[in-house]
């Protein structure tokens, strides 16, 4: 009885109204959506639709309800920091808790928030702007999706379960090693990247390989939407750099199960090995996140400024440039780390090199506005406040490429304002010009602007009150992690400005929130398939788009695909299909199997984080029994019937 | 359009709440980075500087363009700008737009290059530089004077006017070492000894911290720096020596258990190669160190530990 205690108090976090808080909320969710689903009778339809799902379009639409909810726990964490923050002396968190909070924040928003956000946009657009009917391995792709939603799992519960990681997002050894940090929080995290990782790996090779092989007849590389070619760009660099994620995970979770010293002074380990590896992934990182961002701005402006999107030559090459320089800089993240003044210098100068395709890029799209026609949109919004917003952070980044200058910017505020202006600015604007950009394509209605300009008020606002002092609390002397700082340092006033910035940014979150609730009932419908006057393939199906995307591959003929189409159409008015055309559609089927199969990879992850190895192995074996099934499946794909094509598309009007 | 006024006025109102609590704040004291009080922090301001005003020079412009495209090609009815919705490329313009950062990135990165390497040298060569050993516990700073074989923790006396070589290891998780006001950090790390040459120009009190997270009671790590004219200095030294206790064996391996400590303390002595006792138990018996700080021989030449170094002499000894 004592002994299931004592497991019992080592094993369920506790001691913190917070944590309670949480364990309350977790039930009861769980509970209503049992309830919901057992009383609506949806859970044949849950399995059906959703979780055994192959289709981009649904797996697009996963990623993005659960990044927007990792957007939420993040961004609560954050709040949690800030009120932490907000005057001297502030006793709302202890020490412990606020080191878990911000670690989870980080490691939640890039990896569990920024990552599977660009996935949800590549997945929703991709096919369709490249004429597509899925993914080159849709299988895979759900395989993808479900390990990226059970690792992030993994890592939430450790709020509530053995505790959570508190050595920092990049997790650097010898903290993070066993001396310093005994207990499964660091598993938790290792294990839960290791997981997701594969999946993004797979991700990577998935676009690429469609990119490259699925699209239309006719489509050149270089008639390619920017939008696919910054997804083109990002996915050689998730291939490139994930690996080695895996690898510097891989050995540092050997380090802490088995006493190994890959990343310890001991034994003639090195901790500077780990911080190479990590921020070799890490560096090109932020161009995954912030690449597929860049490519949505791309689009956007130009259909909101009726123009073509202008050089575009110099929008690709300047993309590829950056996919190569990016790692080329790993270094300028520990400048303060004793390398001597040559390999400072080097990598100095290749960082503030990544300036000058991003300025390119800067350019273009404000020339692309230039003698056009800008509609002052929700996208259009969105992306016109980012290039100020990137502008300013980009400009400090370049101050802190600057080595010398970074001695004294390093681990201080400055440096947190500068990436939070860069990920906030850059992924995040994005990713919401993204979303309402293509929102009507994949739910047939439009967000509702008023609700949207309020929260676009708030967001902007609120982003340049909370950060703006950060940078100034840098200068001040501040530095990042700390829960607490003395009085008389000068440091509260800004402080309490950034939290009210804070709480103004998460205001302009509810906004959103109720400005999709409400649009799911009061949204303009959009019936035509192309709300925006669009330019590429994507708006030429209707809204949203039918399981097989187009009931007749179209051929493209230049760049800018279906503005040029709908030129020629003038002529013959609305958009039409010709029945002749329609053939069989091969589709591939849907299958329960990476659901289960990431099930199994959860199973084992949580094992191996309290080191239960059987548990472990329990779980590694159910996934390599599900791998084995599958080379055994031949029956993996149907056609659907001509007859049926055509019974769609004479509903949706197009025959 | 009442909507928007009001919009307008929020807008407005929140800026000139922040420009007032930005004024309010600008006592220059608190801005310690940019108040330098030693040629270090004065050469790391003069780059910030620079670069301010380089990157400001790309900026500002933009915002401007961007502004006026916005407002003049704005979709409304009855908008006289040109409209023209095939150009979209121009060989001149993207010319100057790929020349004119390229020219900033030059501009700036002549500077940066000189200054890393100057940085890697004692700030002033005619005066006799002073050795000081830093090593991060477990959440405390504990400084020994090699030469005046005296300790110090949570607070470290320097002279004023004399380069400072620190020389700094760690016998806890890596933190890193800044005295905002003297110059930039560097990190403390476990097995290593790496140098930082700092200066005070004149006497005064700095305030220094841990910049590196390393867990618990980490937000506690900041110390005083005093600064002090030589003869006081010395006089000082003197005064330790007669008054305060001896650090011994095992009042380190005390002092080195975590804990935060609220007050500062002084020792008249400590052990005889205790830092390098830390650094090589750290795993620094796998590293080639012929410089802990002991030796005055090598001031002025390559004092920057290098990456090199570690990782040479990580594969080749032993
Ligand atoms: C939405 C408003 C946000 C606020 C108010 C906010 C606030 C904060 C705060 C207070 C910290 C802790 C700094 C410290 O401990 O010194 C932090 C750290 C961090 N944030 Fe955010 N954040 C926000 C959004 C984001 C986003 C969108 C991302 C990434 C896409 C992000 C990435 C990070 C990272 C990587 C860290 C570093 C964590 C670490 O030190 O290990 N944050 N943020
Ligand atoms: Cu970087
Ligand atoms: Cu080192």
């Amino acid at each position: 009885m004592s002994s299931i205690k004592d497991f019992a108090s080592h094993f369920f976090v506790t001691g913190d109204p917070l944590i309670y808080g949480a364990d309350v909320s977790i039930v009861l969710v769980s509970l209503a959506i049992v309830f919901v689903l057992t009383y609506y009778k949806k859970w044949g339809w849950l399995w059906r639709e959703w979780l055994t799902t192959v289709d981009h379009k649904k797996i697009g639409i996963m990623y993005m309800i659960a990044a927007l909810l990792m957007l939420f726990r993040g961004g609560v964490d954050a709040l949690l920091m800030r009120m932490q923050l907000a005057w001297p002396n502030v006793h709302f968190l202890k020490s412990e808790h606020y080191n878990e909070i911000f670690t989870t924040h980080g490691t939640i928003m890039i990896l569990f928030m920024a990552m599977p956000l660009i996935f949800a946009m590549m997945n929703i657009a991709v096919p369709l702007q490249i004429g597509a009917r899925d993914v080159a391995y849709p299988y895979l792709n759900a395989i993808s999706f479900w390990l990226f939603f059970f690792g992030a799992m993994l890592l939430n519960l450790s709020f509530v379960i053995g505790g959570s990681p508190n050595s920092g997002w990049t997790a650097y050894p010898p903290l993070s090693g066993l001396e310093f940090n005994p207990g499964p929080g660091e598993n938790f995290y290792l294990l839960s990247l290791s997981i997701s990782g594969i999946g993004s790996l797979a991700t990577g090779i998935n676009f690429l390989v469609t990119i490259l092989k699925m699209r239309a007849p006719g489509m050149k590389l270089m008639y390619m939407p920017l939008f696919t070619w910054s997804v083109l760009a990002t996915c050689i660099i998730i291939i490139i750099a994930f690996p080695v994620l895996t690898v510097a995970l891989a050995l540092l979770f050997i380090d802490r199960l088995a006493g190994a010293h890959f990343f310890t002074m001991a034994a003639g380990g090195n901790p500077m090995m780990y911080i190479n590896l990590f921020w070799i992934w890490g560096h090109p990182e932020v161009y995954i996140v912030v690449l597929p961002a860049f490519g949505i701005f791309s689009e956007v402006v130009a259909t909101f400024s009726k123009k073509t999107a202008f050089g575009y030559k110099s929008m690709v090459a300047s993309m590829m440039l950056i996919s190569v320089i990016s790692y080329f800089t790993w270094l300028h993240h520990f400048f303060t780390m004793g390398a001597g003044a040559d390999v400072n210098t080097f990598f100095a100068i290749s960082t503030m090199m990544i300036g000058i395709p991003t300025g390119v890029k800067i350019f273009n799209w404000m020339f692309t506005m230039y003698r056009g026609r800008i509609r002052l949109t929700l996208p259009m919004l969105w992306t016109i406040s980012f290039i100020p917003c990137f502008a300013i952070g980009g400009a400090t980044g370049v101050m802190l490429a600057v080595a010398p200058a970074d001695y004294q910017y390093h681990n201080s505020y400055f440096l947190i304002a500068h990436f939070h202006q860069v990920l906030i600015g850059g992924v995040v604007f994005g990713m919401i010009a993204g979303m309402y950009y293509w929102w009507p394509k994949m739910f047939g209605f439009k967000l509702d602007e008023r609700l949207g300009r309020w929260a676009f008020w708030f967001w902007q606002i609120g982003f340049y009150v909370c950060f703006m002092p950060q940078y100034a609390l840098g200068f001040m002397g501040m530095t990042r992690r700390i829960y607490t700082y003395p009085d008389g340092l000068g440091w509260g006033p800004l402080n309490f400005v950034s939290t009210v910035g804070a709480f103004l940014m998460g205001v302009g979150f509810i906004f959103q929130v109720w400005q999709i609730v409400y649009s799911i009932k009061y949204g303009e419908r959009d019936l035509t398939g192309d709300p925006w006057d669009g330019r590429t393939l994507e708006w030429s199906i209707p809204s949203p788009a039918p399981h097989y995307n187009f009931a007749v591959i179209p051929h493209v003929k230049g760049p800018d695909a279906w503005w040029t189409m709908k030129q020629e159409m003038k002529k013959e008015a609305a958009v039409k299909v010709d029945p002749a055309e329609i053939k069989p559609i091969h589709m591939p089927k849907n299958s329960g199997r990476p659901f289960i199969m990431s099930v199994f990879f959860f199973i084992a992850g949580f094992g191996l984080t309290f080191n239960w190895i059987w548990m472990g192995v329990f779980g590694l074996a159910g996934v390599a029994i599900c791998l084995l099934l599958r080379s055994f499946e031949y029956d993996t794909d149907y056609y659907i019937p001509v007859d049926e094509v055509k019974r769609t598309e004479a509903a949706l009007g197009r025959l | 359009m009442k909507q928007r006024r009001l919009l307008n006025f929020v807008k407005l109102a929140v800026l000139s709440a922040l420009t007032a609590v930005f004024m309010a704040g600008c006592s220059p004291d608190e801005y310690m980075v940019l108040h330098p009080a030693g040629p270090v922090a004065r050469t790391e301001y003069d780059l910030i500087v620079l670069s301010t005003i380089l990157v400001a020079i790309v900026i500002i412009p933009v915002m401007a363009i961007l502004a006026y495209i916005v407002y003049r090609y704005r979709d409304v009815p009855g908008n006289k700008a040109p409209y023209m919705p095939e150009w979209a490329d121009s060989k001149v313009l993207e010319i100057i737009w790929w020349g004119i950062p390229i020219v900033i990135i030059l501009l700036l990165a002549v500077p940066t290059a000189k200054t890393t390497f100057a940085l890697t040298k004692p700030p002033v060569q005619d005066v006799k530089p002073v050795t000081i050993q830093v090593t991060s516990l477990n959440w405390k700073w504990l400084f020994t004077y090699p030469d005046q074989k005296v300790a110090t923790v949570n607070y470290v006396e320097i002279p004023a006017g004399v380069p400072v070589q620190f020389v700094l290891t760690s016998d806890s998780p890596m933190n890193s070492f800044w005295i905002p006001q003297l110059g930039g950090q560097e990190y403390t790390m476990p097995g290593m000894a790496m140098r930082l040459w700092l200066q005070a120009d004149k006497p005064g009190e700095y305030f220094g911290s841990g910049a590196s997270f390393t867990g618990e009671g980490f937000a506690h790590m900041q110390f005083k720096v005093i600064a002090k004219p030589q003869s006081e200095f010395n006089a000082w030294v003197t005064q330790a020596k007669q008054t305060s206790p001896g650090l011994t064996k095992d009042g380190y391996e005390k002092l080195k258990q975590p804990s935060v400590l609220s007050n500062t303390l002084t020792y008249s002595s400590y052990p005889q190669g205790l830092f390098e006792e830390i650094v090589d138990k750290n795993g620094g018996e796998y590293m080639n160190h012929d410089f802990m700080g002991n030796e005055q021989k090598d001031q002025s030449g390559n004092m920057n530990h290098d990456m090199q170094n570690h990782q040479m002499s990580d594969s080749m000894s032993h």
